[in-house]
């Protein structure tokens, strides 16, 4: 198992490393190549931009490691956007945090802006103009959105995080490793849902649930699907529900990447993505059934709240659940409803009047943060629909709330109800 | 505690980060998340994990490997400010999220926390409750964990 230090720098390298570029990108490069050689890198790699999530406060140790950043001068070199912080900026009133987290949380998110980040604030920052080009290498912190950046986009990033993120935008490197290399971007299972009913596949559930799955059989392997319909070019719908897949995989299994065959750029066909020796797994609607009913934990149908937009949500959700809410009667006085979006999209749902058909409806839209990593539902609430994977996957731990999976159209009607409301004819 | 009349057994594995340190050894049956699965002062919290309640502050922390969010990297370094960090971190499968914490900390606390890689079944000889001490070089890689036996 021991094994020789093979990562060779360039010059260029070497001299940011040597501090001849400053003490912030030396001290950035240091930590690239710490982990480099922790994976047994051979080089690094530029990358042509990143999103960084440390801007989410964690504890002080996070905050001084930044400031110190930006006290020694450094500027990300490459483009870097930002990732949920703390606080809604926008709304402050909507955000119940303690005062540590208020104040350090606010230092933490400026301190990142004044590295040269750009504020988006959003999990979904390719719904908000951050796509990166078929090929690219990135750094990308986030979850989902490192799924999304591998699967959907087809641009190569690891899974990175706090502090490595911020690190690589400073430094524009790193390792050249893990899904970097493409002999690691093979599936090594397959799953197959050509027995599923496509009536089955055509409700929004069905997607985060196929996310649950993958997640479960898959852990942390790349894996294929084939027999999924949709075109990701079709205005929002599929894209939407891929992301929907891709939250739920990363958050139930650790999935960065999954190729969905006819439909995402790596996997024109099985064969251009399969891994010698990879297994395949029949998928049937019984397993789509048990994953749903994983991410329901509530035992009654009475509702406390409804949160949709993890990730944030996008304009064509705002647009579906603009359609949902016309010429319908307001939500229940009874259930909160929370919206969660980046500003970018809020501003284009405003001019589209989507946002004020949610206002008026009764909802809530949450800006810059998410209703799961930060205080915002009130402490009475017990049992919250979601159409989210992510968010059913982690609220009952993070919450200690139950939760309901549900379509869009389903939180809608449950929301108005005051209690959920599910159709269980496809599901049944 | 047990084995001091033993002779220990050396294990020899890779470096993932440097540092040298003194533990009683904590072997946990699952992966750990740091996120969401440890409390401020070292506690396994993780409602699922077989060794809920037990402290990972000051041990010799063995596990196949990390598990979970990236924001483990934040919580670990944050247990290191604290003072409530594992006192060495033994692994099977190299882990990214865990060696950043342990870099970042270096870096602006000056700590050093080693991190170990160790083959599986060398990591499956070490038992808690015994004594290790573990020294891991920055290079070449090499790092050594010399623990009392059972």
């Amino acid at each position: 198992m021991p094994g020789d230090d093979g990562l060779v720098l360039t010059a260029e390298e070497q001299s940011m490393l040597a501090g001849e570029q400053g003490p912030a990108t030396a001290m950035c490069m240091r930590l690239i190549v710490g982990v480099a050689r922790a994976n047994g890198a051979e080089r690094l790699v530029p990358i042509e931009s990143a999103h960084a999530d440390g801007c989410l406060y964690h504890g002080v140790a996070g905050l001084e490691f930044t400031e110190r950043l930006v006290s020694l001068g450094a500027r990300v070199r490459v483009r870097t956007t930002l990732n949920v912080g703390s606080l809604d900026l926008l709304h402050p009133g909507l955000v119940r945090a303690d005062p540590e987290v208020a104040e350090n949380g606010r230092r933490l998110m400026d301190a990142h802006v004044a590295l040269g980040c750009e504020p988006i604030w959003s999990c979904a920052p390719y719904q908000s103009g951050h796509r990166p080009t078929e090929g690219s290498h990135v750094a990308w912190a986030e979850s989902n959105a490192i799924a999304f950046v591998n699967s959907v986009l087809g641009a190569r990033t690891d899974r990175y995080g706090d502090f490595i993120d911020i690190a690589a935008g400073v430094a524009g490197r790193v390792p050249y490793s893990g899904l970097h290399l493409t002999r690691n971007r093979a599936a090594a299972l397959v799953l197959d849902f050509s027995a599923v009913p496509a009536a089955l596949l055509d409700d929004d559930v069905a997607w985060p649930a196929i996310g649950a799955l993958l997640g479960e059989f898959a852990g942390t392997r790349v894996a294929a699907l084939t027999g999924l319909p949709g075109d990701l070019n079709d205005g929002g719908v599929t894209e939407d529900r891929v992301k929907a897949l891709g939250a739920t995989a990363a958050s139930a299994g650790g999935v960065a990447l999954f190729h969905v065959v006819g439909m995402t750029p790596e996997a024109p066909t099985l064969d251009a993505v399969l891994a010698p020796e990879a297994t395949t797994v029949p998928v049937t609607a019984h397993d789509l059934r048990r994953a749903r009913e994983r991410l329901s934990t509530a035992a009654t149908t009475s509702l406390d709240a409804v949160s949709l937009g993890t990730p944030h949500f996008s304009l064509s959700e705002f647009a579906a659940l603009a359609r949902e809410l016309r010429a319908g009667p307001s939500f229940s006085s009874s259930v909160d409803v929370f919206v969660s979006t980046s500003r970018a999209v809020l501003a284009q749902a405003e001019a589209r009047g989507y946002a004020d058909t949610v206002r008026d409806a009764g909802g809530r839209i949450l800006t810059d943060t998410c209703t799961y990593v930060t205080p915002v539902l009130n402490d009475g609430i017990r049992t919250v629909m979601t159409n989210s994977g992510k968010w059913a996957w982690y609220a009952p731990a993070n919450l200690g709330i139950d939760t309901v999976l549900g379509s869009l159209a389903e939180c809608v009607a449950s929301a108005r109800a005051g209690t959920v409301v599910r159709d269980e004819r496809l599901w049944g | 505690m047990s084995g001091c009349g033993d002779d220990p057994v050396t294990l020899s594995g890779r470096s993932l980060h440097p540092g040298q340190a003194n533990g009683v050894v904590l072997t946990l049956d699952e992966p750990l998340s740091f996120w969401g699965g440890v409390d401020p002062r070292g506690v396994i919290v993780d409602a699922h994990h077989p060794q809920r309640g037990s402290t990972v502050a000051g041990q010799v922390l063995a596990m196949r490997a990390g598990r979970g969010s990236s924001s483990s990297t934040a919580v670990l370094a944050e247990l290191i400010r604290s003072g409530h960090a594992p006192a060495a971190l033994l692994l099977a499968e190299c882990d990214a999220i865990l060696v950043i914490g342990a870099l970042v900390a270096a870096e602006i606390y000056g700590t050093t926390l080693p991190i170990v890689q160790l083959a599986h079944d060398d990591l499956a000889r070490l038992h808690t409750g015994t004594r290790a001490a573990v020294l891991a070089h920055t290079a070449p890689l090499a790092a050594s964990v010399i623990a009392t036996s059972r």
